[in-house]
């Protein structure tokens, strides 16, 4: 099966991006069963391509084609070695064994410029602006064409027309990216590909921190660019977004292509299945019935600060997962911190177990006499200290918490085998890490205080189904076990499927309350949207 | 104009506190506001200022030169030889000077990009590998430049001190265009973000070499300067230059962890730590009080720059200052 994708050999035959051509139709029919047409527009073709680190093998002997004219979308796990293929492309790594084809001739990418010079241009998961640029300056870093010398303002004008059309023209030029939020870095980054001029755009994990209606947006670009003869290589987690948009599906597991197809060929839990090689039944696990007479153990009652929050009341009781929604920067991440301690001169109250706290700092909110505990956003810089060991940074939470013997690994491991965290040993840096199985270490930090009260900022954010099912579960044995759990997400069927009650924001006020049967995506969207719900859906 | 001083805070503030102290000098020095004084500070000023551009270009991508003053030292001494002529003769001293100049940096340049050593270290052996020419080239002070030059190059023109042209020229004639550049841009993106920059398809080889070329040519030039201003060569200058360097740059806003900061910060840092040395010289402390209350000035002139961390609402937000 998977071998099947080799393409014939096509050198010399090189392709003008005016003349590519993107009938859909042609499209389906020469890739049913797998064959590849002879006058297929290829860009890039992988031969044979492998990539080792050390004793690990990240990619294995894949053989890969990237055509013009389609949205190809890749699949697999974490640590599957979609990202790895994706820097192979963009010139990030070089392959340790394999050839790599441009436009049908052999062609090295010794670096990222040298790929952008071809037209392949990388949205990068990691994101590759430079946080003490503006956003004007960072556009036109690397740009093709720059060198030394003058800078082309052309590009910050295309980019500034894409940043318009994915609701990002709010993004001042002159301000510095590292005052953006997540979410208006992805705009920018994604602005910063469209306006090289790619022939082929790779976009890794590119919408993970924005809301489903820029995602929208995003879409209608891509699509666009591709009816004019680009293509496209897509990365997500998010099942919905890879059936809006991909024309055809390759699925990696383990380093290698298990699986490639044309989309609607195949349903979800086979696509599931193919990803993980083992059946996954549900990606959420039950939820029992609601319990909204249950014990309270944490509210804040017209919570306020600083002007981006206003009278926020919220109630969080035993066992239950409580949502907070709403479209980027609305307030819901700043209730996160005020919780934490981490925000100065909050209005109105925190009421824990009947009594009023105040929180000065992180290390009040671990106290095990309060007992909050908050899993941030950005897992690569505020929850984790990359180059420190596993062993080191889950002991990090624990250290000087009374009660407490932070060395003692008994601590974790009931975490890490309940994720299932996948690592040489705990002394191996955090950093060696897939995305997931960092965050895996993230949580177990946290989890190791066993918190009254747990907050957790998308902790799902650009992780792989299978992780997805572990945590989801976690929270939900968690939950049953009596821990208050506040989640703030941008992922929709979360609170449809995981909360038992979501908080939806606008403009720093909380500005709906769903409970219950009330939890629709159809609400969720108004809510999110600041529209007047259509039915009486109050629960 | 709020959004310009916001953008340049740092700066602002350098400047500010420059002219503070540059008003108190002149108010209590003995002379007041004199072409003659006012030359004198300048002269002292730009030799430290183009020793912190040189410390600059080093900070500004993340390292740190602990070369600069041995840099000027060697180029002091090879000056102290090749400018004692005249016409052709000396123009061509002027550019064997600052060629000495060049080839350190590029020498730092090329083991820290492809020795992949760390800046510190590269430097620190290459400071003493430059010291150790110029003891040799002038194991005791001694030589002379040719005087009509150095005059020129160190009084005034028109009553401006020639010092200040001279910085005037580096920012408005250098500094400005070269911002506009790859080059330029090059340099924070590496300093800020050096994975970011290779992702973004920057030349980060290049540019870290230029870098350290140019830190190599400023201090050449803060050399050449300062053989202008004593008129001799002394091999024995170089620990006092690399320190003030680190500490104008520091003083001038530009961040040790490279990405943040500009060449006029840098400048601006070089003339207040000189102007505050000047003013002790004149106000009358026992000498030995001098060093303590100078550190006090240098510490008030660093929180200064600090101070609006008390406003932070959102306590992460400290970390990324």
């Amino acid at each position: 099966m998977a071998r099947t994708l080799t393409t014939p050999d096509v050198s010399g035959l090189t392709v003008q991006p005016g003349a590519l051509s993107c009938s859909r139709a042609d499209f389906f029919l020469s890739n049913r069963g797998f064959t590849v047409n002879q006058t297929d527009d290829v860009i890039v073709r992988l031969e044979g391509v492998s990539k080792h680190y050390g004793a690990t093998t990240a990619l294995d002997g894949v053989d890969f084609a990237c055509k013009a004219g389609e949205i190809h979308a890749v699949l697999g796990e974490n640590g599957a070695g979609k990202s790895t293929l994706m820097k192979l492309i963009s010139g990030v790594i070089q392959p340790s064994d394999g050839r790599i084809f441009v436009d049908g001739e052999e062609t090295p990418l010794p670096t990222p410029r040298a790929a952008v010079e071809r037209g392949l241009v990388c949205m990068f998961q990691e994101l590759s602006l430079v946080p003490d640029l503006s956003v004007r300056e960072n556009l036109m870093l690397g740009a093709p064409g720059s060198g030394l010398g003058r800078l082309p303002g052309a590009i910050v004008r295309r980019a500034q027309e894409v940043l318009a059309q994915i609701d990002g023209g709010g993004i001042g030029m002159g301000a510095r990216v590292a005052d953006l939020s997540l979410a208006e870095r992805q705009q920018v980054e994604i602005a910063k590909a469209f306006a090289r001029n790619p022939r082929l755009l790779i976009l890794d994990e590119a919408t993970s921190a924005l809301n489903a209606s820029v995602v929208d947006k995003v879409f209608t670009l891509i699509r666009a660019e591709c009816a004019r003869g680009v293509g496209v290589l897509f990365i997500s987690h998010r099942f919905h977004e890879i059936e809006a948009l991909a024309d055809r599906i390759s699925i990696f597991r383990n380093g290698a292509l298990v699986d490639s197809f044309a989309n609607g060929a195949h349903d979800y839990p086979a696509i599931i299945s193919r990803m993980v090689g083992q059946k996954i039944t549900d990606l959420f696990p039950a939820k029992p019935r609601a319990r909204p007479e249950a014990q309270e153990v944490l509210r804040i009652d017209d919570f306020g600060w600083n002007g981006e929050l206003t009278d926020v009341s919220i109630t969080l009781r035993k066992g239950c997962i409580t949502g907070l929604g709403g479209l980027d920067g609305q307030g819901q991440a700043a209730v996160l911190q005020g919780l934490f301690g981490l925000l100065k001169k909050t209005e109105g109250g925190i009421v824990l177990a009947g009594q009023p706290i105040t929180l000065n700092s992180p290390g009040d909110a671990k106290n095990p006499d309060i007992g909050i505990a908050l899993v941030p956003e950005d897992r690569k810089t505020e929850a984790l200290i990359l180059q420190q060991s596993i062993a080191a940074n889950m002991e990090l939470a624990a250290v000087g918490v009374r009660g407490i013997n932070a060395e003692d690994p008994a601590l974790y491991q009931p975490y890490t085998d309940a994720l299932e965290l996948k690592c040489e040993s705990l002394d191996q840096p955090v950093s060696q890490l897939s995305g997931g199985n960092q965050q895996k270490v993230a949580l177990t930090k946290w989890l190791a205080l066993e918190p009254r009260c747990l907050l957790l900022a998308d902790p799902t954010r650009g992780i792989d189904v299978k992780t997805k099912t572990q945590i989801y579960a976690l929270l939900r044995r968690l939950a049953d076990q009596g821990t208050a759990i506040l989640l703030l997400s941008t992922d929709y069927e979360e609170f449809i499927h995981l909360c038992d009650e979501t908080h939806i924001f606008y403009d720093g006020r909380v500005v709906r309350h769903l409970t219950g049967d009330a939890v629709t995506a159809e609400n969720i969207l108004a809510a999110t949207l600041n529209i007047p719900a259509q039915q009486a859906a109050h629960g | 104009m709020a959004d310009l001083l916001r953008a340049n805070r740092r700066e602002a503030i350098a400047l500010a506190v420059l002219l503070a102290l540059l008003t108190v000098y002149l108010v209590t020095h003995p002379r007041g506001m004199s072409t003659y004084v006012m030359t004198i500070w300048a002269n002292q000023c730009l030799i430290l200022a183009l020793a912190a551009i040189a410390q600059f270009f080093a900070v500004i991508v993340r390292g740190i030169d602990l070369s600069v003053g041995a840099v000027m030292a060697l180029t002091n001494t090879v000056a102290s030889y090749v400018l004692a002529g005249s016409g052709i003769g000396l123009a061509g001293g002027v550019v064997l000077v600052l060629l000495v100049g060049l080839a350190c940096g590029l020498v730092n340049g090329i083991l820290v990009v492809y020795g992949r050593i760390q800046p510190i270290v590269v430097t620190l052996a290459t400071a003493s590998v430059f010291v150790g020419l110029a003891l040799l080239l002038r194991p005791t002070p001694g030589g002379q430049i040719n005087y009509d030059f150095a005059d020129a190059m160190t009084l005034d023109v028109l009553g401006v001190p020639t010092a200040l042209i001279i910085t005037a020229l580096v920012i408005f004639g250098f500094w400005m265009p070269l911002r506009r550049t790859g080059l330029g841009l090059g340099l924070y993106a590496i300093g800020s973000s050096e994975q970011a920059a290779f992702q973004s398809g920057i030349q980060v080889p290049v540019i870290r070499m230029a870098s350290f070329a140019l830190g190599g040519l400023f201090a050449g030039l803060a050399g050449l300067y300062f053989s202008f201003v004593t008129t001799t060569g002394d091999a024995g200058i170089a620990p006092n230059f690399t320190l003030n360097a680190i500490a104008a740059v520091v003083l001038g806003g530009v961040a040790l962890r490279g990405g943040v900061g500009s060449l006029i910060g840098a400048v601006a840092g070089a003339f207040i730590l000189k102007t505050i040395g000047a003013l002790m010289f004149f106000s009358g402390l026992p000498p030995l009080a001098q060093p303590f209350v100078e550190g006090l000035i240098l510490a008030a002139a660093i929180a200064i720059g600090g101070a609006d961390i008390l406003r932070v609402r959102n306590r992460l937000e400290v970390f990324g200052r």
